[in-house]
């Protein structure tokens, strides 16, 4: 149970092993058959018992001490709001979202929590160059904000567009996003704040090998309720948190085009292709100078708006 | 995927269980018999109780569309009669009594973990409350709002950031940032 995979671990079979591949393309890597942890926990979304009451996000807003919300947490405006002809989506003040969806020949709207996914094979790190990211044994996907260099690899690397950016007034890049309460609860075995909140347990926490039987039961038993998917069971190499729903995933903003496998494996075949230290670095270092210029950039322009106040 | 054996365990246990539990005869409970008001209170948080019309639930809907199996009639659920046909009445009408009030608890997950279990998705008390009455009231056009059933109280609105916690208007409008 001690043991976690960091990234090291990862890029040992991810970048050895396409290595190996190119030499003796027959040896598998060790992170191409890596199955998640055995015991590692998830959470089971029932789309069709969300109310939206948007509990959940008052209570990872208190639970994660995010700053204040711009409307109280049971103003059902939000729904309404588009930002770029996009529903709500989850950034740097808020790790979860609800958003409603009206979908044709229904006579009721359905409601779809929005937060990281704690990939069982996560893109966000394997693609972090500075090991930022690490799958805890209890499934969590966590990041120490002291390593990043805020190079936003990670925010394009993820299939659900999940890791924001807080440009701090220290001026330190923090990757923000949900850590599935691996601090305060996850860590001792609690349900994370949001399950724990749902009037309606749309949110069931658990193994996730116990949530799969338990959302097939669902399926089973009641057929004409469910569509006989699990969105997460295989969802880029499947996921901690997963998905039941009564109608097509797609007609409630799941992306149904990812790969069912992890994003490793592609990440893996472009390395293939040309070895990276040659050709990606140097234009990596030119970004983290640039980067790091941004930073005075930034230090200066803030400066400056402090003055003007 | 549930092997022949283990549904076998699971059944025997259902059937032992039943056998102990099996009720004396004419017990049956008449709705007359039953509260008039039921306050529903146990984990009132962020929310105050509820005074639940009982009286009032008994003319509008049977017994067993509440209690299940409990009291009141046959089971009705094709996937509950598969086992409990003849399983009767259980001991309590209460809800806490089999929805536990400490759901996802480790000891609550620990209990699920027994491979000869089949209940591995009973909801918590919590749960049961909402999925019961909102799935009901969403069919039958009664009241939805969390605050139909239920005012806030003082730590709800310091959650909810609403009331007297409610974001200033300065800093409210637009999503900053966007
Ligand atoms: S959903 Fe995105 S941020 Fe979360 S673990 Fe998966 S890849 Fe990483
Ligand atoms: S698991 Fe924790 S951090 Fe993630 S959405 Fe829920 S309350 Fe927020
Ligand atoms: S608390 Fe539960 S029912 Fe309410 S919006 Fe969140 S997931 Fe849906």
């Amino acid at each position: 149970m001690k043991t976690t995979v960091s990234r090291r671990t990862f890029i040992k079979g991810g970048l050895a092993g396409t290595v190996v591949a190119t030499v003796l393309p027959e040896k598998k890597s060790q992170a191409a058959t890596f199955e998640g942890y055995p015991d590692g926990m998830g959470v089971l979304v029932d789309l069709t018992r969300c109310v939206g009451c948007r509990s959940c996000e008052a209570a990872c807003n208190e639970e994660q001490k995010l700053p204040q919300p711009d409307k109280p947490f049971d103003d059902f405006s939000v729904f309404d709001e588009i930002h770029h002809g996009q529903k709500r989506r989850t950034d740097e003040t808020r790790y979860t979202v609800v958003n409603r969806y009206d979908v044709p020949g229904l006579d009721h709207p359905l409601f779809r929590k929005i937060q990281c996914n704690h990939c069982q094979e996560p893109a966000c790190l394997t693609s972090c160059f500075v090991n930022a990211y690490t799958k805890t044994p209890e499934g969590a996907v966590i990041y120490n904000p002291n390593v990043c260099v805020g190079c936003r690899t990670c925010m394009i690397a993820c299939p659900f567009n999940i890791p924001t950016f807080k440009y701090s007034s220290a001026f330190n890049p923090r990757i923000m996003k949900c850590i599935f309460c691996y601090d305060t609860r996850l860590k001792e075995g609690r349900p994370p704040a949001c399950v724990e909140a749902c009037p309606q347990e749309a949110l069931t926490f658990g193994k996730r090998n116990k949530l799969l039987e338990i959302g097939r039961q669902r399926i089973r038993e009641t057929p004409d309720k469910y569509e006989d998917h699990i969105y997460g069971e295989h969802e880029v190499g499947g996921t901690a948190w997963m998905y039941l729903s009564s109608v097509p995933f797609d007609q409630v903003g799941f992306d149904t085009h990812v790969p069912k496998e992890p994003i490793l494996n592609y990440v893996k075949d472009f390395l293939g292709i040309v070895p990276m230290v040659l050709t990606v670095w140097p234009a990596l270092f030119a970004g983290f100078h640039l980067l790091a210029t941004r930073k005075d950039w930034l230090k200066n322009k803030n400066e400056d708006t402090h003055e003007e106040e | 995927m549930r092997t022949r054996k283990k549904m076998l365990q699971a059944t025997l246990a259902i059937a032992i269980g039943g056998i102990l539990l099996w009720p004396e005869p004419g017990r049956t409970m008449e709705a007359a018999d039953a509260p008039e008001t039921v306050e529903i209170n146990s984990l009132a948080r962020l929310y105050s109780g509820v005074d639940f019309n009982h009286a009032m639930h008994t003319e509008i809907a049977s017994c067993v569309q509440c209690h299940h199996h409990t009291t009141g009639g046959e089971v009705t659920d094709p996937n509950c009669i598969r086992c409990h046909a003849k399983s009767g009445e259980a001991d309590t009408v209460s809800c806490k009594e089999c929805h536990s009030s400490d759901r996802f608890s480790k000891d609550d997950l620990s209990k699920r973990d027994n491979p000869a279990l089949y209940h591995i998705d009973k909801p918590g008390l919590k749960g049961a409350y909402h999925l019961n009455c909102v799935t009901c009231h969403q069919k039958t056009g009664g009241p939805t709002g969390c605050q139909d059933c239920h005012t806030m109280t003082e730590a709800g609105e310091k959650m909810f950031q609403t009331g007297q916690h409610a974001p200033s208007e300065t800093t409210g409008g637009e999503h900053s940032g966007h």
